[in-house]
């Protein structure tokens, strides 16, 4: 601890999508996931690098696009300027978009960091035809800037040299127009204490109604305040209207002036294919057939039939069913002859048995073929183009665009989305996104098992399908009804179409595999000591007996009791005990789909069901547990009697 | 030309909607609650605007234009009072009735020029076009107009953002939706996609009709 405290601190800033996550990485040689929207980087990053000998602590903060914060995670990356203890302050900028994005440079040398630039991307930049002048830059800005293509590595040792001989601050923006500097003047030199944005920023900060910087100034001052309110609520009052916007223009005037001389535009006209395949994601007429493919072969033919029915196949009944279960299986045989250990052990519901072999054999395989997807996808850029394709049809169920990303990131894992979801702004929003996701979303393992289930017969498939879409669209619709609250608005920034990297992708996967392992295996394990004790103890039988006519309301045979049961200890365990029912031949095609629909409505499992507890609440958390059963089995019921009495699928 | 009372300016309105809009021949005098010797009205008669013959009134041709500015004043302020000043209903009625008798001398042209020459009022009843309509028509100037007017492919510079939520208003200008900048729309379905500098970025209709762009057609 005590070392650490010593090595300077190197801290990361920019807006979302200009290479801050891969830069990190390149630096501390560890791996984060990148992202293409804002959400996976909620959580800081930290690691350390040696430079020249010398240690460095490395902090990565979620991206923000101005110091005036206003979704959570920005709140999150401004709380570390404001209070953290910051030696050396990395701008990192996209190149492409300079203009835009060097308003918060200035805003960083005016609150008197200590600051690098570094232009990202320069690469694709140039291909866009600008060019730049970075030593006339540095000039202009009075600060060092670096040239990078990160994900090449290219300008590294430059940025290591920078960081190396770094000098500290030396230098202020300015200035805005007369009458903006005299109010500045007028409510800084009130302020007497030491701030680490300078008095300046927090002036500023403070007219633009920051309420985090009044708290602090406040708390600051004590008695002090009793001067600065009046000052500060005369100036707040004068300039009502446009106040906001005449210091965004005098920053860009600011910005404009920096980049004279430093930056030349050729005028470039060829469209890229990139360019063009982002247009036929976002025209409905190209993009919905664009979708459905990529559904198709990333969702039904990757990961449903190579991942739930190849590999399952090789791991579950070869390399399992045929070598490893009976070698286990015969070693504990030998091992000890007492039956209850045996039973926990390699037992009906034993630890190996249950929760290593579905884990590894069943599970691990189809959420991975999953996620090796997801990363492509996002790493190419696409979710915030389907964002933008299903905002229409989102509005109509309380949602905007911008919940696509949980909502797909559930067809993965429900427990992550429901994670995810703190990413959507309102608690309106929030709630609904949740609700569908316990309710209408199956996640892959789970998907997997019941896709390979269902094309064994003939209609299943589309007619599951049919009720699970309608479910979704019927819920959502109703919760936004009964929800109070406005509508979402929506707005997202589009990042270019860009070819993903094999490296990134593998990790990402690898990355988020691990994560999944590490959350489901102990889940797993506990869910099999539970069945197990239950089993030894005979819980087990009368829970499943209490149950039973629950099930047996539905149409199922009294066998398929214990695949709900376990059904809340993990949703895809339900899941592959209906395979298990399946392969014994006790299912008639009927059944077979009343209990797919039911059992992908019917409760999230036991770690989705925490998740929900800590992100919304215990009482929000429980309404929909009980809310999600209900309408399960009650959608079960309808459909088992539509069915019967249609005649369909009989 | 002479300036006419609030009182005459009113009488003229109700006979050009009675004869132009409502296709009648001439008013009772009872119906318009006038006495024959009302001092407006004969302000009116004087001016030959109007004529009486025995208890029913007639606007005449002379006082056509004059009565057909008068109604288009009046509207004016309706959607200048509803539309702009947020003051709906009986009270936005009302303050219309006193607020038209001042849109004299060029005002009532900046006041459509503002209003980006509305055709209709706020109860849909045609707006009497004057001339600063015919003319920004005939040179094909469309002005400022909201995002959601763009045709796909089309350009134009950020005139204001009308933006009610402070921190919507930050988030679009720290995405560079500044005005002065110029702005490309890409795509209008199912949602609205701009591009700024090297930048696209998706909103949706709400958003879109509260970014304001002068367009250069």
């Amino acid at each position: 601890m005590h070392e650490e405290a010593k090595s300077p601190r190197i801290v990361l800033v920019g807006n979302p999508n200009v290479g801050k996550s891969v830069l990190f990485n390149v630096m501390t040689g560890s791996y984060t996931t990148v992202s293409n929207y804002p959400g996976t980087s909620v959580e800081i990053s930290s690691g350390r690098c040696k430079i020249e000998g010398r240690n460095y602590e490395v902090l990565d903060t979620p991206g923000m696009y101005s110091l005036m914060p206003i979704t959570d995670e920005e709140r999150v990356a401004r709380k570390i300027l404001l209070t953290d203890r910051i030696d050396i302050l990395l701008h990192v900028v996209d190149a492409r978009n300079i203009e835009r994005m060097l308003p918060m440079t200035l805003q960083l040398i005016e609150a008197g960091l200590p600051l690098i630039l570094v232009v990202n991307i320069l690469d694709e930049a140039e291909r866009l035809g600008m060019k730049f002048d970075l030593p006339r830059l540095e000039q202009n800005l009075g600060i060092p800037v670096v040239g990078t293509v990160m994900k090449r590595r290219e300008g590294l040792d430059e940025l290591q040299k920078t960081i190396a001989f770094f000098q500290g601050p030396t230098t202020a923006v300015g200035p805005y127009a007369a009458d903006l500097e005299a109010d500045i003047e007028r409510l800084s030199s009130l302020l007497s204490a030491d701030y680490s944005l300078g008095a300046r920023t927090t002036a500023i900060l403070m007219m633009q109604k920051d309420h985090e910087v009044d708290e602090l100034v406040r708390a600051e001052e004590g008695e002090g305040f009793a001067q600065i309110a009046p000052v500060l609520h005369a100036i707040k009052f004068a300039r009502r209207a446009d106040l906001n916007l005449q210091i965004s223009l005098e920053r860009k005037r600011l910005t404009r002036k920096m980049l004279e001389g430093a930056l030349e535009q050729e005028v470039t006209e060829h469209q890229m294919f990139g360019e063009r395949l982002s247009r036929w994601t976002m025209n409905p007429f190209t993009g919905v057939p664009l979708l459905l493919l990529v559904l198709y072969f990333g969702l039904y033919q990757f990961v449903g039939n190579f991942g739930a029915g190849i590999l399952v196949d090789y791991l579950e009944g070869h390399l399992f069913g045929k070598y490893i279960n009976p070698a286990v299986v015969g070693f504990f045989n030998d091992l000890t002859d007492i039956y209850w250990l045996r039973e926990l052990l390699v037992g009906e519901y034993g630890l190996w048995t249950l929760g290593f072999r579905y884990a590894i054999a069943l599970i691990l395989p189809i959420v991975g073929t999953f996620f090796l997807v997801f990363s492509i996808l996002e790493d190419t850029g696409y979710f915030p183009r389907l964002a933008m394709l299903v905002d229409r049809l989102f509005k109509k169920i309380g949602l905007s665009g911008r919940a696509v990303i949980p909502m797909v990131l559930g067809f993965g894992c429900d427990t992550m989305a429901t994670m995810v979801t703190r990413t959507l702004e309102t608690r309106r929003e929030r709630v609904i996104a949740t609700i569908l996701l316990a309710l209408a979303i199956p996640c892959s393992a789970q998907l997997g098992v019941i896709l390979g289930l269902l094309s064994a017969v003939p209609g299943a498939l589309s007619v599951w399908l049919l009720v699970i879409i309608g479910i979704f669209l019927l819920i959502g619709y109703l919760s936004a009804k009964v929800m109070p609250g406005e509508n979402p608005v929506f707005y997202m920034e589009i990042p270019p179409m860009r070819l993903p990297q094999l490296r990134n992708v593998l990790v990402k996967t690898l990355t988020r595999m691990q994560s999944y392992f590490l959350e489901i295996l102990p889940l797993f394990l506990i869910a099999s000591v539970i069945l197990w004790a239950g089993k030894m103890t005979g819980v087990l039988e009368l829970v499943v007996k209490a149950f039973t006519p629950v099930v047996t309301a539905i149409g199922l045979p009294s066998e398929a009791t214990a695949a709900f049961i376990f059904g809340f200890f993990r949703r895809d365990f339900g899941a592959a005990g209906l395979y298990d029912l399946q392969t014994a031949g006790l299912l008639s095609p009927i059944q077979l789909t009343v209990a797919a629909v039911t059992l992908t409505l019917f409760v999230p499992c036991i770690a989705q069901f925490m998740m929900m507890k800590k992100e919304r609440g215990l009482k929000v958390a429980a309404a929909i547990f009980v809310f999600v059963s209900v309408q399960a089995f009650a959608t079960g019921w309808v459909l088992n009697m539509l069915l019967l009495a249609t005649g369909v699928l009989s | 030309m002479e300036k006419l009372s609030p009182h005459a300016e009113e009488i003229l309105e109700s006979m050009w909607i009675a004869t132009v809009e409502e296709k009648q021949v001439g008013c009772l005098l009872s119906d318009l609650d006038l006495g024959p010797d009302d001092s407006a009205l004969t302000e009116l008669v004087r001016l030959a605007y109007v004529e009486t013959r025995a208890d029913r009134l007639y606007l005449r041709k002379e006082g056509r234009p004059e009565a057909e500015m008068t109604v288009r004043r009046h509207r004016l302020a309706e959607r200048l009072m509803m539309d702009i000043l947020d003051i709906q209903g009986a009270e936005g009625n009302e303050q219309a009735c006193e607020f038209e008798h001042l849109l004299h001398e060029g005002v009532d042209t900046k006041i459509c020029t503002l209003l980006n020459h509305p055709t209709t009022c706020p109860h849909g009843k045609p707006i009497p076009p004057g001339s600063c309509c015919v003319e920004a028509r005939s040179k094909g100037e469309t002005g400022v107009v909201p995002l959601t007017e763009l045709k796909a492919g089309q350009s134009g510079e950020i005139a204001y953002l009308a933006i009610s939520d402070g921190q919507k208003m930050q988030k679009l200008m720290s995405m560079g939706v500044l005005p002065g900048n110029r702005l490309e729309l890409v795509q209008r379905f199912p949602s609205y996609v701009f591009k700024v500098g090297h930048s696209q970025f998706a909103v949706d209709d709400v958003l879109a009709r509260e970014i304001h762009i002068r367009d250069e057609r």
